[in-house]
């Protein structure tokens, strides 16, 4: 029989520990999850990057639901342990779960502190811990005004720099003299602070808050002891944690700061265990991952009967802060048995100090320059003398032993146990040997296979070095491909991008993504007209200047300058009297090409463009509209004639199908977007090869997506067996919404999918109701500014230098 | 005709032409496009590209560039010129702003025109 194994608490610690305990003995436990927050596990490090908008939740989600159901885990999630009944060996949840455990682990993390000041109670008082505390931060932001931090640590200043960064005005409030001086010596503090200044971000050093006061309980101010006061949109408290312990010492444990364990992580109760920052270790409680990390091997082997022990570590500390780079390891302070090495670059605004006793590094500060970090803190830790290389030690690694080395033959030269990812505890060796024995190729892989950047991220570069290294010439980093020369973003960047900063216009786009060109260039400026079309449907003013000219003018051009007109047919019906109309259309302008099209319409080709409104103009008598057979946007929808006729039809796919066109029809997609809907499994539209596809069978509806017969040929992928016509509607609409929001301009919906992932589709389309509705949703809103005909826009008026020559001169005129 | 013609005619207003777009202007069987860029100048292209003769008029304009309808073609408004790995030269024409009016010199046209 499996043993049970209970967790409380779902954070970065018990999420690492779980991966060593199911990678050595996958089969000793069944395991039960209690966490208090309503989500899956997620790496808390990079909530900054999702306040500044460079990152979104599902960037950062380290597991997510599939990862629990593949290792059998119950995850309860939104559930609050607040009884352990140690005797029954039972834990409870504040909604009533219950769960008995063999052996029990505490991860119950830390709580912000909050400084019981009057008026910390009010409404808009932040704390800056987990997901929904960002959230917060960002629906405030939504709404502008000033941000006051109270708190100028690491939480404090990458949340200053967030709220600044999603457009807010901020002031951080620090007690002591200097920011950080926990971590920062005081010159490094000075020019932390001065490059917080130069962001546009208020310091204000030796503030005592003395009370926060509110306007209908909403906070509206900040007083300082002194007096002066500072208007508050909302307060974010970042002063410090305290490991949650308090679930613990009501269960009778032994609890001291945090949560006492000895070197095997047990706690007083030799059956109950505790990890993470809600620990006490000899004396020690930690706040950041490393340690954690380190924790976390030793609890999963104490768990399968393993001897390893923690004994403690030495932690050092980076910001992340884009463009700050700073580094912090060690006991820094003055005193008499210590000598200090200071390099100062004022012109370059580097900063570095490194402190000694005998002859070895105890503490290093680094700010401006931070590549040499890792060595030193190597160094400190193996606790090597120095005494050698005392005269060039600040110059770092690629002085020693010889003239400077390029970044490359540093890290050549890096020992083998040289630590390279601080966060997960992994050496150079380590990741070498994962690459060449597992013959590993790109930076994912790498972290993937060995942890390493994949916590804070910051040592990405070196990890890309040592694949250099070991590939030689074979390796290609797998950069982000530019959306074009103009830029060095991706697609996904810049779609993220609009959103976060909420940019509408194409300039605005330009100047605040750092566009390398004037006015973009023919790539860049089509896909961002359609990522603001997309992204703020009732806001954005289209460009048509940056559209092709198919879609400028609404027409195909064709090789001889002329144009192609192809009218809509709902599903590829018509009639006699369309029929007669399109005849007459033809003999009027002297029409030289009638042609039945692959998507069940006809085109008239060779058409001149002036004539094109005169043409949509008797079109539009007949009642045709455009059939954007032009555009990146929905084109066709072919159906069958299914059981109006057909002897084997099961239901309505004509009628269906024209039901669809008529919903979608108008809609700008990334590109160009064909459906089909065959009446049975003979599939006479050949649904089977869309972009989306419906295949009627006799219990109901069955969606596909995902085809593809141009360029490349691929059968679609199976959405799922629908019951009704309305549902079919709705999950065909939430599909084109998703892809409409997430594909990259010209990237058709197979690619998107295989990009992003068929299952990850049929997760958010097919069994998350809420979102499929959100997304039909925001499908339905857009479509009130898109549904309108092009053509008999043109008709009236619109655009009517399009059609037109400017001037017709004679040339006798000159004579 | 006035003695002191010089050979410019006005074909049109600068607000006639689109920011970053172009109009055409027929004269016998040339067609010429005129070009406005973001930051307002103007230029006047043959509307033909040099390489398979696609509408040049009907492309879109960045810097001082046009991209090509048909192919891609990245042509200079300036010189005619196609850029980067291809080529091929497009004829331009004088053509100049006073205060609102685009002017022409019609002299150039007429030489093209008999080409
Ligand atoms: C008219 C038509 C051929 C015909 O005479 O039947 C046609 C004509 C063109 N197709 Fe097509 N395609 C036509 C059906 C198809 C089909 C079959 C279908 O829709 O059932 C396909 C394969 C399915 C697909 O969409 O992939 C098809 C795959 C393409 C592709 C390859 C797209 C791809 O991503 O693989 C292109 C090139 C592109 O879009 O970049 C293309 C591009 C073109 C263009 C727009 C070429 C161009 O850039 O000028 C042609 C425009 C002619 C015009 O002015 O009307 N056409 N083309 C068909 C019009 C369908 C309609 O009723 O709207
Ligand atoms: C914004 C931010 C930036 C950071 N940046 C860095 C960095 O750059 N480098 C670094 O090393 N560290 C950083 N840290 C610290 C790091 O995130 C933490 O050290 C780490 O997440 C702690 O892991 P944990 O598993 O102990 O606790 P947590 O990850 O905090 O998880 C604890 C979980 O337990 C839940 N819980 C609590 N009580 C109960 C209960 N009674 N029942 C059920 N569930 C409960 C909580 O809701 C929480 O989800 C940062 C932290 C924050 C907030
Ligand atoms: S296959 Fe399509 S793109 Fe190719 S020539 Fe025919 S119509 Fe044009
Ligand atoms: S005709 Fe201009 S690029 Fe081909």
């Amino acid at each position: 029989m499996k043993q049970k194994l209970v967790i409380i608490g779902n954070g970065m610690a018990p999420g690492r520990m779980l991966e060593h305990l199911f990678e050595r003995a996958p089969e000793t436990y069944d395991v039960t999850i209690f966490n208090a927050e309503p989500r899956v596990n997620y790496n808390r490090l990079m909530l900054s990057p999702v306040l500044s908008g460079e990152k979104s939740y599902q960037d950062i989600v380290t597991h997510d639901d599939d990862w629990y159901a593949a290792n059998g885990v119950t995850l309860h999630k939104s559930a609050r342990i607040e009884t352990i009944d140690r005797t029954a060996k039972t834990v409870i949840s504040a909604t009533g779960i219950s769960a008995d455990y063999d052996k029990l682990v505490i991860a119950t993390g830390s709580n912000p502190f909050i400084i019981p000041i009057p008026g910390h109670d009010l409404e808009g008082v932040l704390v800056y811990r987990d997901l929904d505390d960002v959230e917060r931060m960002l629906a405030a932001a939504d709404a502008g005004g000033r941000a006051v931090v109270i708190g100028g640590g690491l939480l404090g200043l990458e949340a200053a720099a967030g709220l600044k960064a999603q457009g807010m005005e901020v002031t951080v409030l620090h007690l002591m003299s200097t920011l950080m001086e926990r971590q920062l010596d005081p010159a490094a503090g000075y020019l932390l602070e001065k490059a917080f200044e130069e962001r546009g971000i208020d310091v204000v050093t030796q503030a005592n808050s003395s009370e926060i006061l509110g306007r209908d309980g909403q906070v509206s101010r900040v007083r300082l002891e002194d007096g002066t006061e500072i208007d508050a949109a909302i307060v974010v408290m970042a002063i410090g944690i305290r490991p949650s312990a308090k679930l613990a010492e009501d269960s009778g444990l032994e609890v001291g700061r945090g949560v006492v364990v000895g070197d095997d992580m047990r706690t007083s109760d030799p059956d109950i265990f505790a990890l993470g920052e809600c620990v006490e270790h000899r004396g020690q409680c930690y706040g950041l991952v490393a340690p954690l990390y380190e924790m976390a091997s030793v609890l999963a082997d104490q768990l399968i009967g393993g001897e390893s022990l923690y004994r403690g570590s030495v932690t050092a500390t980076k910001l992340k802060v884009t463009g700050i780079d700073l580094y912090s390891a060690g006991d820094f302070a003055e005193g008499e048995d210590r000598e200090e090495i200071v390099l100062r670059d004022a012109a370059a605004g580097i900063y570095k100090r490194l402190v000694l006793r005998d002859n070895r590094i105890i503490g290093a500060v680094l700010y401006g320059e931070t590549g040499d970090g890792p060595w030193f803190f190597d160094l400190l830790k193996k606790q090597l003398d120095i005494a050698e290389m005392r005269e060039t030690l600040v110059f770092g690694q690629a002085y020693q032993g010889g003239p400077p080395l390029d970044p490359m033959a540093a890290v050549a030269a890096l020992p083998d146990d040289a630590e390279i990812c601080g966060c997960n505890g992994v050496c150079k060796s380590k990741i070498v040997k994962s690459i060449t024995d597992l013959g590993l190729s790109a930076l994912d892989e790498v972290r993937a296979h060995t942890k390493a950047s994949a916590s804070c991220g910051t040592c990405s570069g070196l990890v890309e070095q040592l694949l250099g290294l070991t590939l030689g010439d074979s390796y290609t980093p797998a950069a982000v491909q530019p959306l074009c020369a103009c830029t060095d973003l991706g697609h996904d960047e810049v779609r993220r991008l609009i959103k976060a900063k909420a940019l509408k216009s194409i300039p605005a786009v330009m100047q605040e993504l750092e566009w390398k060109s004037s006015c973009g260039c023919a790539k860049c400026r089509p896909a961002l007209n359609y990522y603001l079309v997309s992204d703020w449907p009732d806001e954005y003013a289209d460009d048509y200047q940056s559209r092709f000219i198919n879609e400028r003018v609404h027409a195909n051009i064709q090789k001889d300058g002329t144009y192609s007109v192809v009218p809509r047919m709902w599903g590829g019906m018509t009639s006699s009297r369309e029929l007669r109309a399109i005849a007459d259309v033809v003999d009027k302008f002297a029409i030289p090409a009638v042609k039945v099209t692959g998507g069940q319409r006809i085109d008239m080709l060779g058409i001149e463009k002036e004539d094109l409104p005169a043409v949509w103009a008797d079109l539009g008598k007949a009642g045709f509209v455009s059939g954007h057979a032009y555009a990146k946007g929905v084109r066709t929808v072919k159906t069958c004639v299914g059981t109006d006729w057909c002897r084997f039809g099961t239901q309505d796919s004509t009628g269906l199908g024209i039901r669809i066109e008529k919903f979608v029809w108008g809609s700008w997609t990334p590109a160009k977007l064909k459906m089909a809907v065959s009446g049975c499994p003979r599939n006479c539209s050949e649904a089977t090869c869309k972009d989306i596809g419906v295949i009627c069978v006799d219990s109901g509806f069955e969606i596909h997506f995902a085809g593809a017969a141009g360029l490349d040929i691929k059968g679609t992928e199976v959405l799922g067996l629908i019951k009704t016509e309305d549902e079919v509607l709705e999950h065909i609409v939430a599909l084109v919404q998703m892809y409409r929001e997430q594909g990259h301009y010209l990237e058709r919906i197979y690619k998107w999918a295989a990009r992003i992932g068929v299952e990850e589709i049929r997760q958010q389309i097919l069994e998350d109701t809420d979102r499929r509705e959100a997304y039909f949703d925001r499908f339905v809103f857009s479509q009130k500014f898109a549904q309108v005909d092009p053509w008999s826009e043109r008709v009236s008026g619109l655009d009517k230098h399009e059609f037109k020559p400017m001037a017709t001169l004679s040339l006798e005129a000159a004579e | 005709m006035n003695a002191a013609f010089d050979g410019w005619v006005k074909v049109g207003k600068l607000g006639d032409v689109p920011r970053r777009g172009a109009r055409c202007i027929k004269s016998g069987d040339v067609t010429i496009a005129i070009f406005r860029t973001a930051d307002d100048r103007v230029f006047a292209l043959e509307d033909r590209c040099p390489h398979k003769n696609g509408p040049l008029s009907q492309g879109i304009v960045h810097d001082g560039c046009v991209t090509c309808p048909l192919h891609n073609w990245v042509i200079s408004l300036e010189s005619g010129e196609a850029q980067g790995a291809d080529s091929g030269r497009s004829a331009t024409f004088k053509v100049k702003r006073t205060g609102d009016d685009i002017l022409l010199d019609l002299r150039d046209v007429h030489r093209a025109g008999r080409r």
